[in-house]
């Protein structure tokens, strides 16, 4: 509509033909006159765009908040019931060498459906400060040969002048509580296999290369690893090595693979062996389901709920505004300029 | 030409110049010592190597780098800037252990950077490099030796050389004319582009060398010049010439600069003395001063603010960490162990946490760097060198005539254009086409001429706009359409034309009138020898248009010699063509001060005639009682004449007795040769005493053509709210004039004339003390202004605004320091100002005074050399790429072929340009700003130990991949209105004078719409994404994944963003901003399937980690809503209740109301200014007149109702415009 009469003056002016002239060709593009979609935000789109976003919205809130309440799930914290009443320095008692077994129960009080998730669960750890998560060499963890590539990792890089593998501060600290679960008597198995990711064990961890020389050095770091097994079998030290991005964080430690009923026991039997003492940190043990969503978080469907509420609110607010108040069109009167006169 | 067949004549009789007898005065005597220390050798070629006079060659170079000084130049151009060398430091200190990233993929996006914008400096430096090129390398024919004459290139002239410079070629050097193919040694010579005057001045050479008018003379010609050594002043020289033994003094007079052109002439001599940069010229030419808008310095502002945030939370970011790391090691015992704070690096040393916190503060603020947007310069350099090619390209400002687009020389100004609020314009060239055109005249008290002025025109074009076709049917029988055929004569009127003026009742005064315009004048005629066909040239424009109208009504002249004036003129007696030849006695010449010119001349009957013509302030006091019989109706004339514009002279004539002239020629010739100091003062007395007692003949209007579409243009910048100031070296009058012509002067508008060009300094001039007399006018001056000042505080502005007409000498003063303020505000206060007499200097001073004292954004423009002061001294410099005349335009910033072309620069490419850059960079400042607070937010999840949230890739590819290219399309390609709207609403135009899209409060509410943003992203995701398993397998978020979570977050919120904001989606942006979002899918695709040990954590993120899970996209989806939520509420309600003038263009484009012209009209007329110069205004004021007048007639007359019913509308109307204001 904008451009047709000054296109008839470019296009047709028989100067152009001439050939040296300065003329600039005439062309949508150079004269600015591309067609375009110029939106505006009028009363109806914007009580559509709205109105879309809340029908959008609550549904699927709705479908998020189902799923997340679907999850069931057990939190244990078990840093100060595991320590003996009569200890009153925590942690000199985690660092000694005493028997540190200790015996919670969890009742389960409703159906869960297997695989049911092992995590546990830590807080105040800050797995993601920036030493912490330098501390490593990617290389060393993949290559057999590159064994020696151990710059990044001080002060846990040799022990006794040889190298450590795996070295740096993230494989040293390793988490080395254990859980072990009875249903009764009987043994739940908890499968240790498939919690990292494919990923990791294939690509950035070797086949062929084995712990050495690890937790060797003046400070006893967390756990010990079999010097038998190749790094890339080593699930628990790949989900410990992809550092959390927050300070409170749960980790893959297992998968049980029955159901559990409602009205159940589950006695654990852990060994309470991990410093979280010093930086007070908790320990949780954490069971829990999943959903087509992940885990039990309300906050995805809520936000959801809320942001298509608020939509159908403003939807109807300027629906409310655009019949009792229509538009004056073009009123200058709104002009800053017109408004105080000078206008500086 | 070529053979010289033109008559020689000796125009020294015609010009009373006294060239070539300057005598060794005492500034002769400084020759050959300190500063006059040049000697040449002409013509001697061995001999000036040999004596080691080597004065460097004629080469010119205005590049700003050679090829070996590119690289270390344009790099420290670069890191001058100092985001850059900010990111600079940043990426130097990234190789070291602070960094909080590799140092790799933090130098790449510096290096894109970087020589993306030296790729532009090169580019622009190779076209300057370019125009060197072309213009060291053209022609000039120079003496080989043995009188041989041949083309050389101007580069390779020496001082020494003898050129040879033919009719219409520049001067390639300054050179020192010896002969030119008149016997006595003339040259005309166009200064224009020196100092934009378009007169020809004539130069003469020493009677010495006037011989060698011939190529062989120069086989053993020899000559030794000493003269002062380079300087920048044009109109002085010092220097003697030795030829033939004998030595001659040298002036200005035998001065030929470079860049100014032979005329008139067919050919002359010269010697070159000064080349290449030691030319005048190019003494003159400063650097150009390097512009930035004010866009950019307060970019520069932001950027400054910005880099206070940074240090704010990288400050606050360092304390946490300096406490947090004291704490990890209490009494030996480690807290936080498993960092090991016992055996650590100085980065983490709780033992001493403070150095540990300062270093942490060096990592933070590489950190949140990203704060500040590394492609912003890049980005807006691509952006304005595109926005530039968009003007030079516009069809609508190229220009047939002279074949010329309109030529953005440099772009930083781009967003300027939209900002102006006062132009400062030049007159000659520039509104007017320097051509004159008799148009009209009134002989014996009747007005003949039907030709209609460019200002009559604009007017009747506005009032049919403006009232509709009632008056459109009224109007047409007096303009005519058609364009005049010939170049000088737009008049029209059968009654004196084709010989009818013999049937006129005072014909034989219209005979005197016409042979008057044929002999009183100084022009030559020139005869095309094979059509018969005569035209001249003359002097000044004016002058010709007379001769051509005398020749085209009937009274040709055809031939000039040393003492005739021979004309072909109609017999009335016989109807045939005769020749007659009048005895020319005396030209009795112009000046400004005597404002009018006189011959003196035996007809064929032997009466002696006094022929006279001039302005109208001298020759009505000049006439004789009995001569007066038209006086009456030749001043009604003269007035309505100037009313529209026209310079107008009187003509009047006398009969002389022999006694009587005999009295005077030979006081007149006795007093020419008086060599006293008050030789002037006697002749100019003895004059007087001949011009008086004249009979009036009428008067002649000549229009100074105005260039095409002016008037309109100037209306339509009024509208705009653009101020417009005339700066002028013309006349007073004529200044006048053209702003009559121009609607900057009304009738009825109150003229506040500060001259110092009145009886009274002139007296003051004749005293001896010359520092009182300064003293004197400066205290006129200043009473003058303050004068005015009560004026302008007392009137009613609402019908009468005020126009100021300065002149230069009081200009002068009121410049200086202590009286400058006062004329700023009286200048300010008034409607129009106009300044004329103006030197270059001054229009530089006036434009500085403008743009210093009220900060607000001037634009100049002008075509001469005269105008490159004010050029380079405004904020932005529109050159006129005139006819002729390259000065100005390379001196501007823009280059367009006419004025009217500054209405489309300015309302529509200014506008769009300014709101592209502002918007483009608010938004830039919402995406870094939106990125970099994620950051943060992080950090204080992870003790601000400095861990970035994201890869290293992914930072710092931010700016240059996923973010750049919209933004791009932002600032090249968005509109908010189009441009035929933007020309209909020209009000819109004030959102940039006003600076209402950068203002303070809308960049602070981008920012905060950034770090809102940023919150909602950071505070959702993390909330989201806690601990719990974010798939079904049970996997839990870590580092990688949230990382690439929220880095998806911010592409999406960020393009999204640019997607609700801008206002004009053309396939372009939908191709860049959505293929961003794609492109950052591809990029996680392509990057982490590539082998680890290069990817790290990036490895496979989205193909194994991100897009099997659903909360992954249902989180992308709630955060991309989330975020852009409190934009568009804000948005949707602003463009509802408070919407901005092109929000409300766009609501009417949207309804289809541009197409009800009723509706348009009414909201252009309630949103426009009331606009207090151009024709609207004007159109306006005379209606308030009438409307006042028919009040009159309405009390007296009980019958006219419907008179009082439109005098109610009018006065209605004048109410409604007061309000607006």
């Amino acid at each position: 509509m904008a451009s047709s009469s000054a296109a008839g003056a470019g296009s047709t002016d028989p100067t152009a033909a001439r050939r040296n002239t300065k003329r600039p060709k005439y062309s949508k593009f150079t004269q600015q006159e591309l067609p375009a979609c110029k939106p505006i935000l009028t009363p109806r789109a914007v009580i559509s765009a709205f109105l879309l976003v809340s029908v959008v919205f609550v549904p699927i809130g709705v479908a998020a908040l189902i799923a997340s309440r679907k999850v069931v799930e057990i939190v244990y914290r078990y840093e100060s019931k595991c320590i003996p009443s009569n200890v009153t320095d925590r942690v000199a008692y985690i660092q000694s060498s005493a028997d540190k077994t200790c015996r919670i129960s969890l009742d389960v009080t409703k159906h869960m459906k297997s695989p049911i998730y092992v995590y546990y669960q830590l807080d105040n750890f800050y797995q993601n400060h920036r030493r912490y998560v330098k501390s490593r060499s990617d290389e060393q963890l993949r290559d057999r040969s590159e064994e020696g590539s151990t710059s990044a990792c001080k002060p846990e890089d040799t022990a006794n002048g040889k190298p450590i593998v795996p070295c740096g501060l993230i494989a040293w600290s390793l988490f080395n509580d254990t859980y072990s679960f009875f249903r009764g008597n009987k043994n739940l198995t908890v499968n240790k296999k498939g919690i990292s990711w494919k990923s990791d064990r294939e690509h950035k961890f070797g086949k062929d290369v084995f712990p050495k020389n690890f937790q060797n050095s003046s400070i006893r770091g967390g756990a010990s690893l079999n010097e038998s097994i190749p790094l890339s079998e080593q699930e628990d030290l790949i989900v410990w090595m992809r550092t959390a991005a927050l300070p409170t964080f749960r980790k893959l430690y297992g998968k049980i693979e029955v159901d559990l009923n409602e009205g159940d026991t589950i006695n654990v039997t852990l060994q309470n062996n991990y410093n979280t003492y010093s930086f007070s940190g908790r320990k949780k043990l954490v069971l829990s389901t999943t959903s087509w969503l992940g885990g039990k978080n309300d906050f995805l469907g809520i936000a959801y709920l809320t942001v298509g509420g608020l939509c159908f609110f403003l939807a109807l607010a300027f629906t409310i505004v655009y019949f009792v108040k229509p538009r004056q069109l073009g009123d200058p009167s709104y002009l800053s300029w017109n408004r105080n006169p000078g206008g500086h | 030409m070529a053979g010289g067949r033109r008559r020689r004549h000796h125009f020294s009789r015609i010009h009373a110049f006294t060239c070539g007898k300057a005598s060794f005065k005492e500034e002769h005597s400084l020759i050959g010592g300190p500063g006059f220390s040049r000697k040449v050798y002409c013509n001697e070629p061995e001999r000036a190597t040999e004596s080691l006079l080597s004065y460097g060659d004629n080469y010119v170079r205005t590049t700003k780098y050679t090829l070996a000084t590119f690289i270390p130049k344009s790099l420290f151009e670069q890191f001058r800037r100092v985001a850059n060398f900010y990111f600079l430091v940043c990426a130097i200190l990234s190789f070291f252990p602070v960094s909080p990233y590799s140092g790799i993929s933090n130098v790449v996006p510096l290096l894109v950077v970087v020589a993306a914008s030296m790729v532009k400096e090169f580019i622009e430096d190779f076209r300057r490099k370019q125009q060197d090129i072309e213009m060291n390398n053209r022609k000039v024919k120079v003496h080989r030796g043995d009188g041989v004459f041949d083309l050389s290139r101007w580069r390779e002239l020496k001082v020494g050389d003898v050129v040879r410079v033919e009719k219409d070629e520049f001067f390639p050097a300054d050179l020192i004319l010896l002969a030119s193919n008149y016997d006595d040694a003339i040259c005309y010579v166009e200064t224009m582009n020196l100092d934009g005057e378009t007169n020809l001045k004539l130069k003469q050479a020493l009677e010495g060398t006037s011989k060698l008018q011939e190529d062989s003379n120069f086989q053993n010609f020899r000559a030794v010049i000493t003269c002062e050594d380079p300087n920048a002043n044009l109109y002085t020289f010092v220097g003697s010439l030795e030829f033939e033994d004998q030595q001659q003094p040298l002036a200005p007079q035998q001065l030929l600069l470079r860049d100014s052109k032979l005329r008139n002439t067919d050919f002359i001599y010269g010697v070159v003395i000064f080349t290449g940069h030691d030319t005048k010229v190019m003494q003159n030419a400063t650097d150009p001063p390097s512009k930035r808008s004010k866009i950019e310095k307060r970019m520069d502002k932001i950027i400054y603010c910005l880099f206070a945030v940074l240090i704010l939370i990288s400050l606050i970011g360092s304390i946490f960490f300096g406490i947090k790391t004291s704490d990890d090691l209490e009494n030996g015992r480690m807290k936080r162990w498993y960092l090991r704070p016992d055996d650590t690096k100085i980065y983490y040393d709780p033992n001493s946490p403070v150095v540990a916190a300062i270093l942490h503060f060096l990592t933070a603020l590489m950190l949140y760097g990203y704060l500040i947007p590394i492609s912003l310069y890049v980005s807006i350099e691509i952006v304005k060198v595109l926005q530039s090619i968009f003007i030079n390209q516009d069809v609508q400002m190229y220009y047939a005539e002279t074949d010329k687009p309109a030529h953005a020389r440099t772009s930083n100004l781009n967003e300027e254009l939209g900002q102006v609020d006062t132009i400062l314009s030049d007159k000659t060239g520039t509104l007017t086409c320097n051509s004159m055109e008799f148009i009209k005249c009134s002989i014996a008290g009747v007005a003949y001429g039907r030709g209609a002025t460019e200002v009559e025109r604009a007017l009747s074009r506005r009032q049919e706009t403006a009232l509709g076709q009632e008056l459109r049917a009224k109007n047409t029988g007096k303009i005519s359409e058609s364009k005049p055929s010939i170049k000088g004569f737009n008049f029209k009127d059968e009654r004196i034309m084709n010989g009818n003026w013999i049937k006129e009742p005072n014909a034989n005064v219209i005979q005197n009138f016409l042979r008057l315009l044929a002999v009183c004048h100084t022009a030559i005629p020139e005869v095309d020898e094979e059509t018969g066909k005569v035209s001249y040239e003359a002097e000044s424009p004016d002058e010709a248009a007379f001769v051509i109208a005398a020749r085209e009504l009937g009274f040709e002249f055809y031939e000039r010699t040393q003492s005739t004036i021979s004309l072909r003129e109609l017999d009335p007696m016989s109807g045939n063509k005769t020749e007659r030849s009048y005895k020319l006695l005396n030209i009795l010449e112009f000046s400004s001060a005597r404002k009018r010119m006189s011959v003196i001349v035996r007809d064929e009957e032997g009466k002696l005639l006094l022929l006279s013509k001039g302005a109208d302030s001298v020759m009505f006091e000049r006439i004789a009682k009995d001569g007066r019989e038209f006086e009456e109706n030749t001043k009604q004339h003269i007035s309505e004449y100037a009313e529209s514009g026209l310079r107008t002279l009187i003509l009047a004539y006398r009969e002389l007795n022999e006694e009587e002239y005999n009295q005077f020629n030979k006081e007149f010739i006795e007093a020419k040769n008086l060599v006293s100091a008050d030789q002037e003062q006697i002749v100019e007395r003895i004059v007087q005493n001949i011009e008086k007692d004249l009979i009036l003949l009428g008067a002649t209007a000549v229009e100074d053509k105005l260039q095409d579409g002016v008037p309109e243009c100037i209306d339509k910048l009024a509208q705009a709210g653009i101020k417009l100031w005339v700066l002028t070296g013309d006349k007073m009058e004529t200044a006048i004039n053209i702003g009559f012509a121009c609607s900057l002067l009304r009738q009825g508008m109150k003229q506040i004339i500060i001259s110092s060009d009145t009886p009274e300094t002139k007296s003051l001039e004749k005293m001896e003390d010359k520092s009182a007399a300064e003293a004197a006018i400066k205290s006129s001056v200043i009473r003058q202004l303050r004068d005015a000042k009560t004026i302008l505080t007392t009137s009613d502005e609402n019908f009468e605004a005020l126009a100021l007409i300065i002149d230069g000498k009081s200009l002068t003063h009121a410049l200086e320091d202590d009286v400058k303020d006062l004329f700023l505000e009286l200048a300010i206060g008034c409607a129009s100002v106009i300044c004329c007499r103006s030197s270059p200097k001054q229009k530089a001073l006036v434009t500085r005074l403008v743009k210093m004292r009220t900060g607000s954004t001037t634009l100049a423009i002008g075509d001469g050399a005269n105008d490159v002061g004010m050029l380079q001294e405004a904020d932005i410099g529109i050159g006129i790429s005139g006819v002729e005349g390259m000065q100005a335009v390379m001196s501007s910033d823009i280059a367009i072929a006419q004025f009217q072309f500054l209405e489309r620069l300015l309302l529509v490419h200014g506008h769009w340009c300014y709101r592209r850059i502002s918007s483009m960079i608010c938004y830039f400042f919402y995406k870094n700003i939106t990125f970099g607070f994620t950051l943060f937010f992080f950090e204080m999840y992870a003790s601000f130990s400095g861990q970035a949230a994201y890869n290293d890739w992914f930072l710092s590819l931010f700016n240059v991949f996923f973010t750049s290219l919209p933004v791009i399309a932002l600032g090249v390609f968005d509109q908010d209105v189009s441009s035929k709207l933007c020309l209909k609403f020209p009000l819109l135009y004030q959102e940039g004078t006003q600076n209402i899209l950068f203002s303070w409060k809308r960049i602070i509410g981008w920012a905060l719409n950034g770090v809102v943003s940023s919150a909602i992203i950071f505070f959702f995701c993390i909330r989201t994404m806690e601990h719990q398993a974010f798939r079904k397998g049970g996997e839990v978020v870590e580092l990688e994944v949230l990382g690439a979570t929220m880095y998806t977050c911010v592409v999406w919120v960020v393009n999204c963003q640019m997607a609700l904001s801008i206002s004009y989606f053309t396939y372009i942006q939908h191709i860049f901003i959505w293929g961003s979002i794609i492109f950052w899918y591809i990029f996680l695709l392509a990057y982490g399937a590539i082998s680890p040990s290069f990817s790290t954590t990036a490895y496979k993120v989205f193909i194994e980690a991100l897009a099997p899970a659903p909360s992954f996209w249902f989180t992308t989806l709630l955060i991309l809503i989330a975020a852009l939520l409190p934009y568009f509420i804000y948005a949707s309600i602003q463009m509802r209740f408070f919407p901005m003038y092109h929000q409300m263009i766009q609501w009417i484009r949207k309804d289809g109301q541009t197409s009800d012209p009723d509706y348009c009209d009414m909201v252009r007329q309630r949103s426009i200014r009331h606009t207090t110069v151009g024709t609207t205004a004007r159109l306006e004021a005379s209606k308030r007149l009438e409307a006042s007048k028919r009040l009159e007639i309405s009390v007296h007359s009980s019958a006219s109702k419907r008179l009082e019913l439109s005098n109610f509308a009018a006065s209605k109307r004048s109410e409604v415009i007061s309000e607006d204001r």
